[in-house]
């Protein structure tokens, strides 16, 4: 059928004028229509990064342990031993507000096949998720959707879930962000990649069968949303599990013989992606025969094959000769499996059906050579209208019972439990410590070592100052992992962002970026691997800026990992860094008096470093029990957070802070950056006080841990006033049990 | 003693069990897929967690008619020791070695925490290493493991001491609000009328080591290891 390539069709594709000459220029003719929807995909913003490419390139991604920096599947940092961890994060946002169930559950599929397609086991599970408040129907159907379909496939698949954050504000109600995290281990003699060299070897096509879901799914992530973006639903993929586990299965099998060449997942653009990335990568060429490719249904066109993004679908080329020992590999697992090609030396990533060319591409063009845009950006107008926050409207707090209570039911700090209880968080027996401290640490089995993850990002830090927003979040992920006794030793990112062609928008990432590269180079933190997910907005209103961080640690002795709760009664309670006036931006802001405005907190990386160095030593010395960051809900929460969040048993505490000049919210809530509480035995003080001292860390003796209440003083010693007073069972319940009991409401 | 652990597709806690008997409990392993039809030279058999065939139909439901399932049933009528865990019990249940069947749990969700179980039955190869009313601390992670089973196949189970393992506090009373899962009698784990058959929902090999914090799970497999007569 003959088909004219009009003005509507290349508008529908999401292609710009400029870019369809520039197809044109490339081919020496105008494409066909397969032609234009490989272009289409590979061009989209979710796979050229064609308005961030030119600031990503800024970022620090070097260091003594990078194996593998950012653009292979993911990346790979050496962790001794000889073996090394893979780990990326990726968003998939868009799917899973069309359809949370399946858009969540693909997005955890999806970053599983890049890190096993790099050869390894994959061994932990982050998720870092941002939605709408909960009293809205829609919002809770999607929360519960999202964490059934993360909890369904990671579950499935054996892989546990040990960590995340949930973040609600109502700016995610129509943008819910699904951030997934994963991290494997393999050996650093077989990390593989995603390269077709060798002319003349096979390209095989294995895992499940193609079909028509999914087609687009690239493009539909690279535009916003409207009022009918319900209708886009048929662009989310569905997700098979059990077909993923016969794949990681078949992949590490076909990995431990001398088989392959490289491999490649077909994630976002399929067949297009995988087989013009690798031709790319290798500087080779490719040729497909779409009559080989298995599939769902017949009837299907070129076209739909090539975009289709089906799941569970992975491409190798193997060596020359060794097609049967892959393909019975393949079979022994039960996967579908075809040679549907070969590497060509001529560049050309050309498509055959029944004996056609449907498709004849330069690789190169298809998968580098994409539009680069420096795309304008500027402040927004209302910038100065939300940093500007006159404090002294403000009342202080009256009663800190009630304002403590209302944090620790607000949705953003009150206990996950019901969100981790649904995730295997222990299949694989390495977790060490489970969710709910501030990072999760799994054991590396055959090794003394452990690796610790967090993610983060305080998105209301961001949007207050994208700039200081980002080196916050740099400094937090450090600071989490420090209090688990690990030291930082590389960074994926999952940059979250509204629409680049808006110059605000474009405006906050720039500032993200730069603020991430000065936290990075400051701390010597190498970024890996990463993501961008852009156009997340919808009718015009876009998130807050959520540039999310996952961040990996080594922890040298496994039996040094370190958590957050209080242990023993008697033991002190010692605060670690000085607390400022820092209620700018803080949770307290926006849940007692409906503010998110303000300046972020103050943050002086040196000084962040100090009190990280300082308790990394205090913890390999063996000196402290627990240690806890102060953020969201400041030290007041923190405490609580000490007190409540045990596995075995609460705890109470006393404790006495001095406000000084200060406002008494500030102290009690403020949100003063490089601030850790620890609890030791009393036999340690001195020599913690003394190391604090030394190196230059502000530290003192707050209280004890004991009783059967949350205790809090404020004022010198003389002061006998319980500023806060309420018994553990009163916190248990409210920060325990609140978000069930938001998201089971009619 | 010669351990094998049946390898579904699906399985997933198939290296578990198999790094519990390997490296914590020194005994050798041979990992059984499920393909094969001979369980030749094996001492004892598990059957893991996972979810053997996908098990998006009933839990279980498949990997009965499976070529290792024969073999498994006719290794356990001449009297070979069986463990099933979670999945490995659901399949034990859909295979007939164990009576009864699952339901989704109470909560329409899967649930992974630890939880506590109290040995009801401390006289038999799968807990002889327990004192009698034992509350041992193990982790659950299940979606069906809402254990159902008529009222006479129940009172004939608790005359013949099949309920080996039930949910409990803490200190060991059997509450409904101790139930994670809604399950009949608050059963965690059952054995076979002739005592060489366990199912249970718990994964004790979760928590069979120190550097996990917990090491209850230890007192099921040395408690085998005791029946089998092995030395460690």
């Amino acid at each position: 059928m003959p088909l004219v390539i009009t003005k509507e069709l290349i508008a529908q594709h999401n292609l710009t004028d400029d870019e369809f000459k520039k197809i044109v220029e490339i081919l020496g003719r105008e494409p066909n229509l397969t032609e234009l929807g490989m272009f289409s995909v590979m061009w989209s913003e979710h796979c050229s990064y064609k308005s961030s490419r030119v600031h990503l390139k800024k970022l620090p991604t070097t260091g003594p342990r990078v194996i593998q920096g950012p653009g292979e599947n993911a990346g790979v940092v050496d962790i001794g031993d000889g073996l090394c961890v893979v780990f990326k994060m990726e968003s998939h946002n868009h799917p899973s507000f069309i359809e949370p169930y399946q858009g969540a559950a693909t997005g955890v599929g999806g970053i599983l096949r890049d890190v096993f397609t790099m050869g390894a086991r994959p061994i932990a599970l982050l998720d870092s998720l941002r939605f709408g408040g909960l009293d809205t129907a829609k919002n809770r159907h999607i929360v519960k959707g999202v964490v059934a379909g993360i909890a369904g496939y990671g579950n499935c698949m054996g892989v546990p879930t040990v960590g995340g954050e949930v973040v609600f504000n109502d700016i995610y109600s129509l943008n819910p962000l699904v951030n997934a995290f994963c991290l494997g281990v393999a050996r650093k003699d077989k990390i593989f990649l995603g390269t077709a060299a060798g002319v003349g070897n096979p390209v095989i096509y294995f895992g499940s069968k193609t079909g028509r879901d999914g087609i687009h799914g690239a493009t539909m992530a690279s535009d916003s949303f409207d009022d009918q973006s319900e209708k886009k639903r048929p662009t989310v993929q569905v997700g098979d599990p059990f077909q993923e586990k016969l794949l990681l299965e078949a992949c590490l099998e076909l990995m431990a013989g001398d088989l392959l060449v490289g491999i490649q997942d077909m994630g976002a653009a399929g067949l297009t992606s995988s087989s013009c990335e690798m031709a790319s990568r290798a500087g080779n060429g490719m040729d497909l025969d779409l009559t080989h490719v298995p599939r769902r249904e017949p009837g299907m066109t070129p076209y739909e094959l090539m975009l289709s993004e089906s799941q569970e679908r992975m491409l190798m080329v193997a060596k020359a000769g060794k097609e049967e020992e892959c393909i019975r590999i393949c079979q022994k697992w039960d996967l579908d499996v075809a040679v549907v090609g070969k590497v060509t030396g001529d560049g050309i990533l050309r498509v055959l059906d029944q004996g056609k060319v449907g498709a004849e591409i330069p690789a190169k063009s298809l998968a580098d050579d994409g539009p680069r845009y420096e795309r304008p950006f500027s402040p927004p107008g209302y910038q100065d209208m939300l940093t500007n926050l006159n404090y002294d409207a403000l009342p202080d707090v009256k009663d800190a019972n009630a304002a403590l209570l209302a944090l620790l039911e607000s949705p953003t700090i009150a206990s996950k439990r019901w969100v981790y209880e649904q995730y295997d968080h222990m299949v694989r027996t390495n977790t060490m410590v489970r969710p709910g401290s501030d990072a999760a640490v799994v054991r590396i089995k055959g090794t003394n070592k452990a690796v610790a993850m967090t993610v983060d990002c305080n998105s209301r830090y961001c949007l207050l100052n994208p700039y200081e927003g980002a080196r916050l979040a740099v400094a937090e992920a450090a600071r989490n992992l420090a209090c688990s006794g690990a030291e930082p030793i590389g960074l994926t990112d999952c940059l979250n962002f509204g629409n680049p062609e808006r110059p605000d928008i474009m405006w906050q990432f720039v500032m993200a970026i730069e603020g991430m590269k000065d936290a990075c180079e400051h701390f010597k933190i190498p970024i890996v691997s990463g993501n961008v997910s852009f156009y997340n907005e919808t009718n015009g209103l876009s998130i807050y800026p959520t540039p999310m961080l996952g961040m990996v640690g080594l922890i040298e002795s496994a039996d040094q990992a370190m958590t957050q709760w209080f242990r023993e009664d008697g033991d002190d309670i010692i605060l670690l860094g000085a607390t400022r006036e820092d209620l700018g931006g803080s949770e307290y802001l926006k849940v007692q008096h409906s503010r998110e405005q303000g300046s972020p907190p103050y943050l002086n990386l040196e000084t962040e470093q100090a009190v990280q160095s300082c308790l990394l030593q205090l913890i390999r010395a063996g000196r402290i029990q627990s240690a806890h960051d102060c953020s969201d809900g400041g030290v007041a929460v923190a405490l609580a957070e000490c007190c409540l969040s045990g596995p075995n048993r609460t705890r109470g505490a006393v404790v006495r802070l001095t406000p000084g000049r200060q406002r008494n919210d500030s102290v009690l809530f403020g949100e003063s950056q490089s601030r850790i509480i620890v609890s030791a035995k009393p036999a340690q003080r001195q020599a913690i006080l003394e190391l604090a001292q030394q190196m230059g860390v502000p530290a003192g003796v707050i209280g004890a841990v004991g009783g059967a209440s949350l205790v809090i003083y404020l004022g010198d010693d003389r002061s006998t006033t319980k500023t806060v007073d309420l018994s553990i069972a009163t916190l248990a319940d409210r920060w325990g049990c609140s978000l069930e009991r938001k998201l089971n409401q009619e | 003693m010669n351990v094998g652990v049946i390898v579904f597709p699906g399985s997933n806690c198939d290296h578990d069990c198999q790094h519990v008997f390997q490296d914590v409990l020194g005994q050798s392993v041979r990992m059984i897929w499920h393909k094969e039809t001979s369980l030749a030279g094996i001492d004892a058999v598990i059957l893991p967690g996972g979810f053997s065939y996908g098990d998006y139909l009933r839990t279980g439901a498949i990997a009965r008619f499976s070529p290792v399932m024969s073999a498994v049933k006719a290794f356990a009528k001449d009297g070979g020791a069986v463990i099933g865990i979670c999945n490995g019990f659901q399949i034990l249940l859909e295979a007939g070695l164990l009576p009864g069947a699952m339901l989704r749990n109470r909560s329409l969700h899967f649930i992974c925490k630890d939880v506590h179980v109290r040995v009801e039955n401390a006289a038999t190869a799968f807990t002889g290493a327990c004192q009698p009313g034992q509350v041992l601390k193990i982790p659950v992670a299940h979606a069906d493991g809402n254990y159902y089973t008529d009222p006479v196949t129940l009172a004939a189970m608790q005359a013949n001491a099949q309920i080996v393992l039930r949910y409990c506090t803490a200190e060991g009373a059997v509450t409904p609000d101790a139930n994670p899962n809604g399950s009949l009698d608050n059963i965690a784990g059952i054995i076979n009328p002739e005592g060489n058959v366990l199912g249970l929902m718990p994964h004790p090999e979760r928590c069979a080591e120190e550097i996990l914090g917990n090491r209850d799970g230890k007192l099921i497999f040395q408690s085998l290891l005791k029946a089998m007569k092995v030395n460690v």
